[in-house]
């Protein structure tokens, strides 16, 4: 059993789906388990966290802490560590957790293991596997020294626990010195999409340079929808000018790992298997049977991607129903 | 002004991995070596950033085993004016190879913008640019696809999930780290590659930057290929038969809708 702090995100005050995926699997290894809120009139958040497993909650409220800043919430969160005083720190590998924990570890001289896809606890430390090479390859990694052990995870690699309805957090309000920052957030321009973001998405639509257009993704983005799914898209189509990088899926794009990944019209290059190999179920649809994408997939369909994916979104309509 | 670059070489990314031995590492034999491609946005920026400033200097820097010193004559050869080479052993990790850029740094007279690429491609650790801003004692800005310079004030434009950005307002002494969308990287000409093996490569060893081996906060091992995938199952028929069959698989089978 450890003493486990867990930083718990939030954007315009809804939780990550991925920070219960941390409280869950602390809690159900029995640790004593703490989560930290930073934010701005965040309060109320704390029940939440208290349902997925948190035995004590600390918040950390300003108006500096609104929006997120690497200064301010770095200066929180290492508020929140010398009042808990954990073994373990985990933050899910976010466009935040993976910002935030590299200077936390700076400034308390922890060990920080980052985009770990797998995390089991033993005694007071962590056993974890992350990928290298974008996951071309595997590694345990091994915590040297006694400082903190630190750990961001990969969104969707553990599972989201069931919540526990009617939880009251034991919270409590944490200090932090927020005078003298020198990084302000002017505006945060908000994405236009309704649609999950590729790496936080349990279900992963990707097309590639067969689409021929942006125009042509309409019938991704419509099986994308129909599923809740995310969109992403090869190197090849985002050099097309099809896609935003932000959409690119592979060893210069996102790395994801989702429990359904639908490649539709990707051949599969090295590049591209290293962004989302790690997948739970693949499915390929490609006209050429060679495809090196077919070697992954657990279901492979040879065919034209323009009859098969507007067939699929009819056919995933129909289950819905 | 004074812009530096950090940057890191890694296999090229057409690389097939082999594990070593002991499973410690990769196999290094017949790797193609090159400059993590994220770096490349950050050479590029200095290099704008450079050419509108009369009497800057672009120094770029890197930690690593000897042949590192080929990704510092590349940058050179995109326009760089100084290198630095910090020895720091093959297995080193983020913190110890931040604990030696940031001595590199450190012996700097006046340091105002020092660029990184957002991750480097092999470890993929994503940690390196902001332990070297805490240990040298600036703020740092994550994952930026643009920056717009006001005096000694930058307003990055910041990449965060779902299409968002966060428009970050900062001022010099700063960490900055690029991702793709921030500029278009420039080729190097053939005589400035030639002039750039001529550069000096100013080296440095631990001892000088005050890192050392315990300075390292983690270990890779037990590297392993993943396990390679059983052939998966061939959905046949017409379109319509194969969505029919694959939803069914999906739903009933795998589970996974």
């Amino acid at each position: 059993m450890a003493k486990v702090l867990v930083f718990v995100e939030q954007r315009d005050g809804k939780l990550k789906k991925a920070s219960f995926e941390l409280l869950g699997a602390s809690a159900k290894a029995g640790n004593e388990t703490h989560a930290v809120i930073i934010g701005d009139g965040v309060a109320g958040l704390a029940n939440e966290c208290a349902s997925y497993g948190a035995s004590k909650v600390h918040v950390a409220q300003d108006g500096a802490l609104k929006n997120y800043t690497n200064e301010a919430y770095a200066r929180a969160l290492v508020a929140a560590i010398k009042t808990v005083s954990p073994e373990i720190v985990l933050a899910s590998h976010t466009p935040m957790g993976r910002d935030l924990l590299p200077s936390v570890a700076a400034q308390v001289d922890g060990a920080l293991a980052t985009d770990c896809t797998s995390l089991a606890f033993s005694g007071a430390s962590l056993t974890l596997k992350r990928p290298v090479y974008s996951g071309k390859a595997m590694a345990d990694v091994e915590y040297m020294g006694s400082g903190i052990k630190m750990a961001t995870v990969r969104p969707n690699s553990i599972g989201v626990p069931k919540p526990e309805a009617g939880k009251t957090a034991d919270a409590t309000n944490l200090t932090v010195d927020l005078g003298g920052l020198k990084t302000k957030i002017l505006e945060v321009v908000k994405g236009n999409s309704a649609r999950p973001d590729v790496t936080e998405a349990g279900v992963v639509v990707s097309g590639g340079r067969s689409l021929k257009s942006a125009d042509n993704f309409k019938i991704i983005e419509e099986l994308a929808d129909t599923l809740g799914a995310a969109v992403g898209a090869s190197r090849a189509a985002v050099d097309a000018g099809y896609r935003p990088h932000r959409d690119q899926v592979g060893q210069t794009g996102k790395v994801v790992s989702p429990s359904l990944y639908i490649a539709c019209g990707i051949s599969g290059a090295i590049q591209h298997l290293a962004g989302m190999r790690t997948s739970k179920c693949i499915v390929a649809i490609n006209t050429d049977p060679q495809a090196p994408i077919f070697q992954v997939a657990d279901y492979g369909v040879v065919g034209d991607l323009f009859q098969v994916v507007p067939a699929l979104t009819a056919e995933c309509k129909k289950l819905k129903e | 002004m004074n812009l530096y670059v950090c940057i890191k070489q890694v296999p090229d990314t057409e690389t097939k991995i082999k594990v070593n031995g002991d499973g410690s590492g990769i196999d290094a034999a017949g790797i193609k070596w090159i400059m993590s491609p994220y770096d490349e946005f950050a050479v590029e920026e200095a290099l704008r950033v450079k050419e509108k400033n009369a009497g800057s200097t672009v120094t770029v820097i890197t930690a690593g085993p000897d042949r590192t010193v080929e990704a510092l004559r590349t940058a050179l050869a995109m326009g760089a004016d100084n290198a630095i080479h910090v020895e720091l052993p093959e297995t080193a990790d983020s913190a110890f190879a931040a604990k030696a850029l940031a001595g590199a740094l450190k012996k700097e007279a006046k340091v105002d913008i020092v660029y990184f690429g957002k991750e480097a491609i092999d470890d993929g650790a994503a940690q390196v640019p902001q332990l070297v801003a805490t240990y040298i004692g600036v703020p740092s800005v994550g994952t930026v696809v643009g920056i717009e310079y006001n005096g000694t004030t930058l307003k990055c434009k910041r990449e965060i999930e779902g299409g968002a950005f966060e428009m970050v307002e900062v001022s010099q002494p700063v960490v900055v780290s690029g991702s793709k969308g921030l500029n278009e990287p420039r080729y190097a000409t053939l005589p400035n590659i030639m002039k750039a093996k001529k550069k000096e490569v100013k080296k440095m060893s631990l001892a000088d930057v005050g890192a050392s081996p315990s300075d390292q906060k983690i270990k890779m091992k037990g590297l392993q290929l993943p396990p390679p995938k059983q052939a998966g199952k061939k959905i046949e028929g017409d379109a319509a038969a194969q969505a029919k069959a694959l939803v069914t698989a999906l739903h009933n089978e795998a589970k996974v809708i």
